[in-house]
């Protein structure tokens, strides 16, 4: 890969969109009503990039995870485009592929370490029967595959010869971590997705994990989509950033500008409710209220139930957001508003404390 | 052993709790046959001679990794784990002691179960999904206060609720734990361990399972309870950013544990600002800034670790224990073991030779990734 595009922290020079989501809906049918689970979203992720995803749980983020691969479980419904644009090759729309071709995409092209490792392997197989399984799958001859894998596997600090002969409850949670990493990583994936990969995890384990992965996407050439609720994970790693409320993006932008000139409320109240050891105790606020039911879902803003500057225009219309071409958008109809009269120790305060 | 024990609310004494490594195929195989192959048990010792007075309205925040024995220490110090040494004293009377006796001096040994509660981890678990909060909550009553009546037992219920943000409280009363969020199934556990109007609450990763907004108010309600009811709170955490709230906005101290023993207690701002022990300030390392370039910054930094994994506390190095990762240690740490403090007051300690300026850790060499001692150029 000789192009290889340098994004300083938040700005790609040039563009080179890799996956674009266009219009992209979720919706289930329920008993009691239709859930919509992922709320018109548009986003261009761009070659090289990191994209960070914040929110907190219920809010959407593992439903975009997954709808980037088009993997939404049944009967959940997706709705728009997923365009997946090859370095080399035609681009394609993923909903538009049959089975067989979105397979090869899948893992392929697009992969995901899904939240959740403590319980992701088969306690009855060793982890390099899971490997051979997934060439397998693929048509990969298990024996090429497996040399590449432990290539791999020794990139992240692991015994190969251990590892693949392991049950997964002689691994520790980080290692198991590590495997899903490595699993990922098997087919040289141009995008891979990380679902909360340091939940659950001890901080020193977490740490590791952390800056493993930040060596692995210099090294692999990656573009990554990190899904967190942890912001200061979000922080170290995204180039840009996109904050997830009930289902929708409500701010979005280079990392730096979405962290230090927060515009949203709720963008602005989530970093206001952010622990770290430096920032004054006193500091440190709640957020009130709880986000709203998946069925129902206020017709105007969907934060305006809980924030503090809202206004009659908020409960009738709903603020667009559209995160394709920009810096920093913010789906708000009172940005100036908001940074004025939600005051919070923005992290460049909390550092001159 | 300090003389005013009798004033202390809760004081453990030098305490071990040693656990068999019971293996489901070392369970089946006869003792017999174990002694004549020589296949004696080596016991975990998840917390190994640590001392730590809790006082009245007091709040203490046990931090360290999985492994680290700190929710042992935690359930140790209110009975819910027996200990295989030492001594844990509720109100100077030696709490398992007191069990066996039921009544020694005027204290019963019901009152001290009462006044030592529990929140678990995970709310889900702690709750019975087949029974309403109002029917779960109402048995710990029963047994606690038998003379109340159906109405004041309700009523303390409900004023409970109030009390721990489940409002409107008569919403909730008939509600399966299902009904509930993550948030306010914590609350209902606040709730039941509320109602025996404890001394003291272990909570045990009481937020680690709840969202970030949610984290904070949650620590939020438990400082105004311990405020408004002057419980003391033990709070077992993984996260240093916790431990520095919850300990930090009551005025309570960090007490860091590694292996089994307790490294470093203090004030818990003191503890955060100028942590001693070089385990402390690996924590304190590993913990993210929230400021986007120093968070860039530090997930790019190598670890000062010398090892990755924590030892097995089966079988823990000798000296001190943390000599196998610390990235001071010298050739003093392999063999001597640091003292453990016996605890008093507000004072900063750390148990690790760099406190003590005239020791000969400072003379000695180095040792290297390996847990060599490397021999100067």
């Amino acid at each position: 890969m000789s192009e290889k595009i340098k994004s300083g922290p938040g700005r790609t020079e040039t563009r080179d969109t890799v996956l674009e989501v266009r219009n992209v809906e979720v919706t289930y049918e329920m008993g009691r009503g239709r859930a919509r689970v992922l709320d018109d979203i548009d986003v261009a992720i761009e070659r090289g990039e990191t994209l960070g995803i914040v929110g907190e749980s219920g809010s959407g983020k593992s439903m975009f995870a997954s709808s980037l691969m088009h993997a939404v479980q049944d009967p959940g419904v997706l709705n728009g485009e997923i365009v997946y644009h090859p370095e080399d090759g035609d681009s394609v729309n993923l909903l538009d592929l049959s089975t067989r071709k979105l397979k090869a995409i899948r893992w392929e092209e697009i992969a995901i370490v899904y939240q959740g490792a403590m319980n992701a392997f088969n306690p009855t197989l060793t982890i390099g029967r899971h490997f051979t399984e997934t060439f397998e799958a693929h048509d990969v001859d298990p024996d090429s595959g497996l040399e590449r894998a432990r290539d791999i596997i020794k990139d992240l600090n692991l015994d190969p010869d251990r590892l693949l002969e392991a049950y997964s409850h002689e691994l520790s949670g980080g290692e198991k971590q590590r495997a899903l990493i490595a699993l990922g990583l098997v087919f040289d994936p141009e995008v891979l997705i990380l679902d909360e990969p340091t939940a659950a995890m001890d901080l020193l384990t977490q740490r590791y994990i952390l800056e493993m992965l930040y060596e692995i996407k210099e090294e692999y050439d990656l573009t990554l989509v990190f899904i967190s609720h942890d912001m200061p994970i979000i922080a170290g790693f995204a180039d840009r950033i996109a904050v997830m409320y009930s289902f929708e993006f409500v701010e979005f932008g280079n990392a730096r500008e979405v962290l230090l000139q927060p515009e949203h409320p709720y963008t602005r109240l989530l970093l206001g409710a952010t622990l770290d050891l430096e920032t004054p105790l006193e500091a440190t606020h709640t957020i009130e209220g709880s986000p709203p039911d998946p069925v129902n879902v206020p017709l105007g803003c969907s934060f305006a139930p809980r924030c503090p500057i809202s206004a009659d225009r908020c409960e009738a219309e709903d603020p667009e957001l559209r995160a394709e071409d920009t810096t920093h958008e913010v789906a708000c109809f009172f940005p100036n508003r908001s940074v004025e009269e939600i005051g919070i120790n923005t992290a460049d305060q909390r550092r001159r404390d | 052993m300090s003389s005013d024990t009798d004033e202390t609310l809760l004081n453990l004494d030098d305490i071990s709790v040693h656990y068999a490594d019971e293996s489901a195929i070392m369970e089946v195989i006869p003792d017999s046959v174990k002694a004549r192959f020589d296949w004696e048990e080596q016991p975990v010792r998840a917390v190994d001679g640590v001392s730590l007075d809790v006082g009245e309205n007091d709040v203490v925040a046990l931090v360290g990794e999985s492994g680290s024995g700190k929710t042992t220490l935690g359930k140790a110090a209110v009975g819910l784990e027996e200990v295989t040494d030492g001594e844990v004293r509720y109100r100077g009377t030696d709490f398992w002691e007191l069990k066996e006796n039921g009544q020694i001096d005027g204290t019963s040994f019901q009152q001290a179960r009462k006044a030592l509660q529990i929140v678990h981890q995970d709310p889900s678990a702690a709750l019975n999904p087949y029974r309403t909060i109002m029917a779960t909550l109402t048995d710990p009553l029963k047994r606690w206060y038998p003379d109340l009546t159906a109405v004041d037992r309700r009523e303390r219920i409900l004023s409970l609720f109030d009390e721990c943000g489940l409002t409107p409280p008569r919403e909730y009363e008939d509600r399966y734990p299902h009904e509930l969020s993550g948030g306010e199934k914590q609350r209902v556990t606040l709730v039941r361990a509320m109602l025996a109007e404890p001394d003291l609450i272990l909570a045990d990763e009481p937020v680690s399972a709840l969202d970030v907004s949610l984290r904070v108010e949650l620590m939020d309600l438990m400082i105004t309870l311990q405020q408004r009811f002057e419980t003391s709170f033990l709070f077992v955490t993984h996260d240093l950013k916790h431990a520095r709230y919850i300990a930090g906005k009551t005025g309570g101290r960090i007490a860091v544990m590694y292996l089994g023993e307790i490294v470093e207690i203090g004030p818990a701002e003191e503890v955060i600002r100028n942590p001693k022990h070089p385990y402390t300030q690996i924590l304190k390392w590993a913990t993210l800034p929230s400021h986007p370039d120093d968070a860039q910054k530090a997930i790019q930094a190598t670890s000062p670790l010398r090892k990755r994994d924590i030892p097995d506390p089966v079988d823990p190095p000798s000296g001190c224990r943390f000599h196998t990762r610390c990235p001071k240690a010298r050739e003093a740490c392999v063999d001597e073991s640091p003292e453990q403090y016996s605890e008093s007051g507000d004072s900063h300690k750390a148990a690790c030779f760099r406190e003590i300026p005239d020791h000969q850790y400072w003379q000695s060499e180095h040792l290297n990734e390996d847990g060599e001692i490397m021999i100067p150029e």
